[in-house]
């Protein structure tokens, strides 16, 4: 039966994401979609969905929800605290929502953004084949508060809840690169720099981009005049000042910065996820080990039973895997 | 004369390839690129989700899957050497664009600066625009927006060195020997010679990007109070297309 979601309240910066809509580099739009795509697949693994469906994207803040029919859902990306009508719930788990119940979500604990996935979808109009709102194309805008959003059908209604162990993708660390069309332009001096520097996520970041801090590179002689040319997310652009941008979902399809490489694709969920502040650390690999082919039938075997007794349930709140990131910042009770 | 190119072939992120011409814009480039996209088209293995052309180069993005990869690098390849690129002849555009553009007054602020810089009075310079077979080269930075050209060498003054604060959706802006024609209000260091109430991006429509890189492109001069008219109506202001004989 399909259900209507109430967003009695939320937090600015929230939109609808799937995928994004591969295929119109050639016009102009870049694939758009979730800035962290793993959590979309742990959403479908948990909720035992074919494929990921369209869900509400959190930027790092929540809201309070309520639905017309009997729902279940997922909590992936940015773990946060959640609860049903004041009881808390786990992160990283699907759960059920019933008519008059209230799901609140609220205080980021690492990383930047949060997914609340419902297992039938969310089923805003399809444009150009996707849900997902692409900001800077002008496609659809942030949601607010009082809207109501249609719910499709659960196909997999009676599947019970269940629970995934959180990555290690939300502090930063380690990001692979892979070199690309442009690295050439580099000096190998400048290429192995950009390696051994640390670099900090800005604090200016959105869905188009992601500001690094940290030594700024030299401008080789060779990106003099260079006319512009494709960018696909994950690029790694040396801007005047000599800084990095990493370039995300919403990029612009063409641009004339020189870029040195390209965040390896199954490390760019980790890069959304940084938090401002975090340290990153660049260094070069020569293939993808994971692509995203891969990821929802490994999501899918460590999916487990969601724990009841409620001893465990607040172990898994306390995010140990999160290894000291919110240390003093654990759910009250944990 | 026409420069030798260098056409490269790289590896792009784990799902694409790129066919590089030149690093800087170029007759020969934009030429290659319209003549390469062409050609692609009827080599293209399984498991390609998009190819698509920019100023000097070309770009094939497939399935993330290593075997798909290999098949589509060595089709791409050997496409690649098998001629000059540079020397193959533009293809023949199947559509061709009519589109009403106002080169008068307010809506032409720079059309005597850059008459100037190429040489011409400002009547000639828009006789130049109107009467030169050209092409839509490759379609980026919003949303629909296309680069348009090429006019003629005397046209292949740079970008002015300040940003002008804001042109209005419409505008037509020269610089190298491009149009612009913009989709959305934007800063830029092109200088503007005309405007147009066509909107090259419309989400709400059936067809939401009107051009295609290789389509022709031919603009009609029109009054102020004309335009005027133009920009009353729906988002083609006034813009038709046929099919090339």
């Amino acid at each position: 039966m399909t259900a209507t979601l109430q967003i009695k309240r939320i937090a600015p910066g929230a939109t609808v994401q799937d995928l994004g809509r591969p295929g119109f580099v050639a016009q102009g739009l870049s694939q758009g979609g979730a800035m962290d795509r793993r959590a979309l697949y742990e959403a479908a693994a948990l909720l035992s969905l074919p494929a990921p469906v369209a869900a509400l994207e959190l930027a790092g803040a929540g809201g309070e929800f309520t639905v017309t029919q009997p729902v279940r859902f997922a909590l992936t990306g940015a773990p946060m605290r959640a609860a049903i009508d004041g009881a808390e719930i786990v992160w990283n788990a699907s759960h059920r929502l019933e008519p008059g119940q209230a799901l609140t979500i609220s205080g980021l604990l690492a990383g930047s953004f949060g997914y609340l996935t419902f297992a039938g979808g969310i089923e805003t109009p399809l444009w150009q084949g996707s849900r997902s709102v692409h900001l800077s194309a002008g496609v659809g805008s942030f949601l607010s508060s009082g809207q109501k959003l249609p719910v499709g059908n659960d196909p997999a209604f009676s599947e019970p809840s269940q629970f995934l162990p959180l990555e290690d993708r939300f502090k930063g660390g380690a990001i692979g690169i892979l070199p690309g069309p442009q690295t050439g332009l580099f000096p190998k001096e400048t290429r192995q720099g950009f390696a051994r520097n640390a670099y900090r996520r800005s604090p200016m970041a959105n869905r188009q981009g992601v500001r690094l801090e940290g030594r700024a590179l030299p401008i080789p002689d060779a990106a003099q005049g260079l006319v512009s040319d494709f960018i696909l997310s994950g690029d790694i652009q040396i801007t005047g000042d000599g800084l990095p941008v990493v370039l995300m979902a919403e990029c612009q399809t063409v641009g004339g910065y020189p870029r040195i490489g390209t965040v390896v694709p199954s490390d760019l969920p980790k890069l959304a996820q940084a938090p401002a502040g975090a340290e990153l650390r660049f260094q070069w690999v020569e293939v993808n080990q994971d692509p995203e082919t891969g990821w929802l039938a490994k999501y899918r075997k460590e999916v487990q039973p969601l724990v009841r007794d409620p001893r465990d349930m607040r172990d898994l709140l306390r995010y140990d895997l999160i290894d000291g990131m919110i240390a003093g910042d654990e759910p009250e009770g944990g | 004369m026409s420069d030798p190119l260098t056409p490269e072939l790289w590896p792009f992120r784990d799902d694409a390839l790129l066919v590089r011409f030149a690093r800087v814009a170029s007759p020969q480039a934009s030429g290659a690129v319209q003549a390469f996209t062409a050609a692609l088209a009827d080599v293209l293995p399984k498991g390609v989700v998009e190819t698509a052309p920019a100023l000097a180069s070309v770009l094939i993005r497939f399935e993330p899957d290593t075997g798909v990869a290999k098949v589509i690098h060595t089709a791409v390849q050997s496409l690649l050497q098998s001629r000059d690129w540079a020397a193959a002849p533009s293809p023949k555009a199947s559509r061709i664009w009519h589109i009403p553009a106002c080169f008068a007054g307010e809506y032409a602020p720079q059309l005597a600066e850059v008459a100037n810089l190429a040489g011409l009075t400002p009547v000639k310079a828009v006789k130049e625009v109107l009467e030169t077979d050209i092409r839509v080269l490759a379609i980026g930075f919003a949303p629909g927006q296309p680069y348009l050209g090429l006019l003629p060498e005397r046209w292949g003054f740079p970008r002015q060195e300040a940003l002008t604060p804001k042109v209005p959706a419409g505008a037509l802006v020269a610089a190298v020997r491009q149009l612009v024609l913009f989709a959305n209000e934007s800063p830029t260091g092109w200088r503007q010679i005309g405007q147009t109430a066509f909107r090259p991006f419309q989400p709400e429509a059936e067809v939401s990007f009107p051009l295609r890189a290789g389509d022709a492109v031919r603009f009609h001069a029109v009054s102020p109070s004309e335009f005027d008219a133009l920009r009353q109506g729906d988002p083609m202001g006034g813009a038709r297309v046929e099919s090339a004989s």
